[in-house]
Order: structure tokens, then sequence, then C-alpha cells
């Protein structure tokens, strides 16, 4: 009885607090994708205006994202069951976004972001996933 | 001497005069246990795991270093195609692989 009163508590302080956090952390990425959507990210390596260049730079960013005890339960019930698992969905989105604004901090003034890389791995076991972005930053001559 | 690295195929603007085939450098690293506990703690409610993203920017900064010594080394000036691998061996420990062709551009 005492464990599962505990598990209870787990899952509504994870549930609560979770929840404030994921919605705050949304608020912040949606905010410095707008201030940040001045450099343009491509995925390819020939977008290049045919102007001079000055320097060129290889630039990352990560993030360590991990899931809160509500959806960890939730994510263990929905396995069970199969089908889509909404609750990770939004962990791994988080931690992309969060990985591509960095590497964009690194690379202040920079005209175009080639060729973005992604990469998850995990560090702190089954419930968090973190995200390397890097990709090559290119300034022109001005 | 800068060494420029790039993860595109050339540096752009430069042309590439000799090639000095792959190099590569890797690092695993963990951060102490006060700090995993913390991280485990940081579990129940969510969000970032601070401790565990320093730990991810110390290994790349670790592995780019080794791999710009192997680079220096060999005589070259700059990098291209620069990959990042990630993989798991140990919980709460960061394996990078970095890798690349050292090239000498103008």
């Amino acid at each position: 009885m005492a464990d599962l009163i505990q598990l209870a508590i787990f899952v509504a302080i994870g549930y609560f607090v979770g929840t404030r956090i994921e919605k705050k952390h949304y608020r912040s990425i949606k905010e410095r994708e707008k201030n940040l959507s001045c450099c343009p990210v491509v995925t390819g390596d020939d977008f290049l205006e045919d102007k001079p260049i000055r320097t060129t730079r290889l630039v990352s960013g990560s993030a360590v994202i991990s899931s809160d005890y509500f959806k960890m339960i939730v994510g263990g019930l929905l396995n069970f069951i199969g089908g889509e698992m909404s609750v990770f969905e939004s962990l791994l989105d988080r931690a992309r976004r969060e990985a591509v604004l960095r590497m964009k901090l690194e690379a202040p003034g920079a005209d175009i972001i080639l060729n973005l890389r992604l990469e998850t791995s995990t560090i702190a076991g089954k419930n968090s996933c973190e995200a390397l972005a890097y990709g090559t930053a290119v300034y022109y001559q001005k | 001497m800068i060494l420029v690295m790039t993860n595109i195929e050339s540096v752009p603007g430069k042309k590439i005069v000799e090639h000095f085939g792959l190099v590569c450098g890797s690092t695993v690293r963990a951060k102490n246990a006060f700090k995993d506990f913390g991280a485990g703690l940081k579990n129940l409610v969510g969000g970032e795991l601070k401790a565990y993203t320093e730990l991810m920017n110390e290994s790349r900064k670790q592995a780019l270093e080794r791999l710009k010594c192997q680079a220096e080394n060999l005589g070259a000036n700059a990098i291209v195609n620069v990959r990042f691998s990630t993989s798991n061996i140990a919980n709460g420990a960061a394996e990078i692989y970095v890798y690349g062709t050292a090239v000498r551009v103008e």
C-alpha cells in the first residue's frame, strides 16, 4: 500500500511539474527560434551564393532532455498496448530543437549554416534523450 | 595557423591541393557519482539534465581536440567532411567519435 501511495505521489509530481517545465521550455524555444530566424540552416551543401567568403567554421550544439515520472509510467503502459508513443515525441522534438538553437548561438552573425546533421544517443539510461546538432557556418565578406 | 573544419566536401572559396586521408578522435567521459545522482532525481520531474549537457560539450571538445592534433601532425591545414558519431557504452557516460578527411588548402 505504501508503495502504491509513493508511486501515486511520484506520478502526480511528475505530471504537474513536468508539464509546467515542458510548456516553459517550448515557450522559450519558440521565442529563441523567432529571434534567430535570420540565419538560415540547410541540410545540403549547394546553397552558397556567389560571393567572396571570409571564414568557414564547424559549429555544434547539444542538449540532454529527460522525461518525467508520469511520462515514464504512461510510456510503459503504451508500450504494452503498442502504437504511437506520443509522450516521448515531444521529448525528442525538444532535444533536437534545443540543440539546433545552441548550434546557431555558437555562430553569431553567420550568413548561412550548411549541411546540418543531427545525432542522438542516450547517456542517462532509458528515459532521456540527448541530441547533437552540427553544421558548417559560412561568413561572407562584407 | 588556424585549422579550418567543415562538414561539407570542400572549404568554400578555397581549393584543396593535397589529401592526407582519414583522421579521427574519440573519447568516453563520465560525471562523478553525485552528479549522476542529481540527474537521477531530475528524472522525476523531467527537463534538461544540465550536468549531462555539460558532459556532452566536454566530450565533444576533447574529441575535436584529438582530431585536430592528428591532422596537425600530418601537416594538414583543414579537415573536411567532419562527422560526429555517438554511442552508449555505459550508463551515465558519453562516447563521442569524430572523424573527417585531413586536407591542405591554398
